[in-house]
């Protein structure tokens, strides 16, 4: 890593830090609101989306802590959990309703606000420009728009948690009827209402983000950035955003009808429904159009939250093995692969709701094939990192533990896949112990890993590695432990979203087992406080970044000034000749080439 | 009290990690960074390692654990070709994923940096890349073929001889109903509900139903070896008739009718000296969230032999005997509501 830069590195930093100072001052006259609230800048954007994300997440996780404490001690009462729930937790214990409220937001807040706005929020706003060589997003007017219906929507989610009928507790993909009859559920009250008022929000603020990233890779980059120089972190996110805005609207159209059917007395999706003593007298609709639709969205939207880390978990993978990605082509390709099949498989979520068999069938195909191009991925992370020169960086070990927990939570959803294995693993524990691997803590891998490795670029100064390196090694096992044992109590036929299990003589032997996840669950939690205390303080006292390409990185954003102001580079935007990954001897010692550097006369480009 | 000192001590030992972070960034400045830095990858290395040698075995400590806890043998005759593809697919996937973890973290063990290692610029291989492709594609292919052949054998037509029983959801509880001696269920409608004497809507002008008999307390008697049809449905929200023991389920949805059907391998004594539990049932459980009482929704199937069945039903008296004391003059249409007279509607009908 003894480059150049790194030699000249304090002069350099000066140099470009003072011109940074300088081009600070031309905005002084920016009033703070503008600068920092307001703002149309693509990396403040992003900045606002990572913290909206983590104080979402904190919530979010804080409700599966108390979910938690029920599974696994439901003879138990905790008085701390009335401080914080009131008449939802009389007397420390819980209640069935506001239990079912809990893993409804749990699920609603981690899968959109947190994985979906958090993630690809917070990186193709950061990324995007920085990396494809352009001075901000092709419309920063509607990307800053993006971010303030996302907190529009916040709020909605937020206001709906203290409502007095409770929050939605229909289940993140709140199914009609449950979800569209009052007298089904208390959470279908206002609950409901606000809920879907926020989702509507939500997808507007995706549709907005999603066309302008799309915009703005497609059009704005700089001189000589072909799509195949791009990096594969830009070309995850495109994909991302071109899943977004292609499933959102029809999660739109079945969020529209349902309000329909809630408040305006139209049937989509009822029909022969006797609740609350009489019979109702909606007739013809059907329950299971709003799962199409639902599923339709719901699992691209589970490839709008792998993509980004896949992305970034290539790119982290390869600079830290200091060799160039594996299979670029492959990696595009399959990264195609995966998107166009991302909007056939939908209905393997609903293989036992009396579906045709035949089209079933025809699921079970697509759904097994997705399995081929994410198979090709992990060979390739593999081939990545095989002899290489490996430096363990935070973000290095984040992407590792992204890879095995892709592999881990992958193969499990080729059982669910075949329908023949579904037909039993439906709705069990199975179910939630594939999808939080995979998409809950890989995903998140993903998404620690883009932190650790941006983070000099966002704030200019470095996250403390030793906490790092805890928050990683207490996550990583804390992950398997929670959810490995999870698979058992699934193929046992253990159902989800059940308040307590003692009643039940086929499932009450995981008792202890329940417990112990609780406890594994809890600390865990307490040590992704210890990444948001690393975060927070990192952002003002953390060491500081003095050379300009710390990680020795041949992409763009690291040709950029330590702290970049509006508008990126100060001179000219610069131009690229080379591809992302030019990992190799460049006759200096150094083991890269940066994508600016021109080809020396003879070499081949990529 | 307790939770305050538990919040203090939490927070102590979050400023504790925290100043041991701080102290070891200072600590690293002081004695030279590249010097701590090549140190830490060493350790980082070997703990990469040891996680996953501790891992192997905290997988198997996990399986001796678990596995007396698990299901006993499928007690549907279906249910053994469910077994024996799910053990399938736990070899296959199992092999994959032991030989691809070890990878990554041997890889990442193996090629940690040194100040020797020449990191090798490879960047394609087409040759990989296809075998790669090939033999995942191949797999899958494999799986789909065994996976399609069961789901075909157990969504055909239910045999002919198949004795047919409708089960239906409603929150918290299942209504299970019998077709009687005439061994046909007959028509009902949702707008005939009524709690106190028609919990299911029967069509009272439908003599079919005079024979049929309602189970109210989510037993639902089996006969061994003698397959059984399931008509699926529910009065209000999703339900789903969840069968872990036979390896079956389906959801109950309001509007349509699903079917579900499987042959009772055990009779439910059998299956207590089975499983040496003298206390074991074969349960319902509902496994689609439907409400606050969703994890109480719960079913038991009794499986009988045919003498023991038929002591029982002989036992049941016909719903319609209990709620229409002279029968022949009611008017069941009188809480219909004259509004809904139409046509159209799709009463259900399992003739
Ligand atoms: C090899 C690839 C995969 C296959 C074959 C697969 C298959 C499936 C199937 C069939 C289900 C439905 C199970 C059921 O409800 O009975 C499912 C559920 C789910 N999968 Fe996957 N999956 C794969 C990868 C992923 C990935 C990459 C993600 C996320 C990033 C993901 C997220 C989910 C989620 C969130 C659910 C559960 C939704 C719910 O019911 O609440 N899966 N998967
Ligand atoms: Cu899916
Ligand atoms: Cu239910």
């Amino acid at each position: 890593m003894s480059n150049e830069i790194i030699i000249q590195g304090p002069n350099v930093a000066h140099t470009i830090e003072g011109a940074t100072e300088h081009h600070g001052h031309e905005h002084h006259e920016q009033h703070f609101i503008w600068k920092y609230i307001f703002s149309q800048d693509h990396k403040v954007i992003g900045k606002q989306f990572l913290v909206t994300g983590i104080i979402w997440a904190i919530i979010g996780a804080l409700f599966s802590v108390f979910f938690r404490l029920q599974l696994g001690f439901p003879d138990s009462t905790f008085p701390i959990m009335e401080k914080f729930l009131g008449e939802w937790a009389k007397g420390g214990k819980l209640s069935p309703e506001f239990y079912y409220a809990l893993i409804t937001m749990h699920g609603t807040i981690l899968v959109f606000f947190v994985l979906t706005a958090g993630l690809s929020g917070t990186f193709a706003n950061i990324l995007i420009p920085l990396q494809i060589g352009a001075r901000d997003m092709a419309s920063p007017f509607m990307n800053m728009l993006s971010y303030w219906f996302f907190f529009l929507a916040s709020v909605f989610m937020f206001i709906s948690l203290f409502v007095e009928t409770g929050p939605a507790s229909g289940g993140w993909t709140t199914y009609p009827p449950l979800s569209a009859l009052k007298e089904a559920s208390i959470g279908s009250g206002v609950g409901m209402d606000l809920w879907l008022i926020g989702m509507a929000l939500f997808v507007i603020s995706s549709l907005l983000g999603g066309l302008n990233y799309i915009t703005t890779i497609l059009n704005m980059r700089t001189k000589g950035m072909t799509m195949t120089r791009l990096p594969l972190t830009i070309w995850a996110l495109f994909f991302t955003a071109v899943l977004g805005v292609l499933s959102f609207p029809v999660l739109f159209s079945g969020v529209v009808l349902l309000i329909f059917d809630r408040n305006f007395g139209t049937s989509f999706y009822l029909s022969e429904i006797f609740i609350g003593g009489k019979a109702l007298p909606h007739i013809g609709g059907s329950a299971i159009l709003y799962q199409h639709l639902f599923w339709f969205l719901g699992h691209p939207e589970v490839y709008i939250i792998m993509l980004p880390g896949m992305g970034m978990a290539s790119e982290i993978l390869s600079n830290n093995s200091r060799k160039p990605i594996f299979g670029y082509f492959a990696m595009v390709i399959s990264l195609i692969g995966i998107t166009v099949l991302a909007f056939l498989v939908w209905a393997h979520h609903m293989f036992v709701t009396g579906m045709s068999p035949f089209l079933g069938s025809i699921f079970v195909l697509l759904t097994l094939l997705i399995a081929v191009p994410s198979a090709v991925k992990v060979f390739n992370w593999l081939t990545t990192i095989w002899r290489g020169n490996i430096r363990f960086s935070v973000g290095m070990l984040f992407a590792l533990g992204f890879v095995s927990m892709f592999i881990s939570g992958g193969l499990t959803g080729i059982f669910l896949g075949n329908s023949a294995l579904d037909i039993h693993l439906h709705d069990t524990y199975f179910v939630v112990a594939h999808f939080h691997i995979v998409m809950g803590v890989s995903a998140f891998f993903g998404m620690f890993a883009g932190v650790y490795h941006w983070f000099p670029k966002m704030f200019g100064r470095f996250m403390n590695n030793t906490l790092g390196y805890i928050h990683f090694f207490v996550t990583f096992a804390g992950a398997y432990l929670i959810f490995w044992p999870m698979h058992y109590e699934g193929i046992a036929g253990m159902p989800r979203r059940y308040y307590d299990y003692s009643a039940w003589e086929s499932f009450k032997q995981f008792q202890n087992l329940n417990a112990f996840i609780s406890i594994v669950a809890i600390v865990v939690f307490f040590a992704q406080l210890l990444f948001v205390l690393n975060f927070f303080t990192s952002i003002w006292r953390g060491r500081k970044v003095t050379v300009q390409n710390p990680w020795g990185s041949p992409t763009l954003e690291w040709t950029t000034p330590i702290r970049p102001g509006h508008g990126n580079w100060v001179g000219e935007i610069p131009e690229v000749h080379r591809w992302a990954y030019d990992y190799k001897d460049d006759g200096n010692g150094n083991d890269f080439i940066p994508q600016t550097t021109p080809l020396r006369p003879g070499e081949e480009a990529h | 009290m307790s939770g305050f000192i538990t919040i203090a001590l939490i927070i102590l030992v979050f400023i504790i990690i925290y100043q041991i972070g701080k102290a070891s960034e200072y600590a690293g400045v002081i004695r030279g960074e590249e010097k701590v830095k090549a140190q830490t990858n060493r350790t980082i290395g070997w703990l990469l390692l040891a996680f996953f040698i501790l891992g192997l075995y905290g997988i198997w400590v996990c399986h001796q654990l678990l596995k007396d806890k698990m299901l006993p043998e499928s007690a549907s005759v279906e249910g053994v070709n469910y077994d024996s593809m799910f053990s399938a697919t736990m070899w296959v996937t199992g092999i994959v994923f032991f030989a691809t973890q070890a990878l990554l973290f041997w890889f990442a063990f193996r090629y940690q940096s040194t100040e020797k290692r020449k990191p090798y610029f490879l960047a394609h291989n087409n040759k990989l890349e296809l075998i790669w492709t090939t033999i995942p594609a191949i797999a899958m292919a494999a799986l789909v073929a065994v996976g399609l052949r069961n789901w075909m054998n157990i969504t055909s037509e239910a045999p002919k001889n198949s004795q047919v029983v409708e089960i239906v959801g409603k929150q918290f509880n299942w209504l299970i109903r019998y077709p009687g001696k005439d061994g046909v269920l007959g028509k009902r409608d949702f707008r005939n509900i009524d709690d106190a004497n028609n919990i299911l809507g029967l069509d009272w002008k439908d003599k079919d139903n005079q024979d049929d008999i309602i189970v109210q307390n989510g037993e639902l008697h089996l006969i061994i070896g003698r397959p059984v049809k399931l008509i699926i449905g529910s009065r209000d929200v999703i339900h789903d008739v969840g069968l872990a023991h036979f390896r079956f389920k389906m959801d109950a949805v309001p509007g349509i009718v699903t079917t579900l059907w499987f042959t009772p391998k055990y009779t439910s004594e059998q299956m207590k000296k089975m499983t040496g539990n003298p206390d074991f049932v074969y349960e319902i459980s509902c496994d689609q969230m439907c409400g606050k009482g969703h994890y109480s929704m719960r079913g038991t199937v009794i499986v009988q032999t045919q003498a023991e069945y038929d002591t029982w039903m002989a036992s049941q008296p016909s719903y319609y005997s209990g709620n229409n004391p002279d029968a022949k003059t009611t008017a069941p249409a009188a809480d219909a509501k004259p509004q809904q007279k139409t046509d159209s509607v799709k009463a259900i009908t399992m003739k």
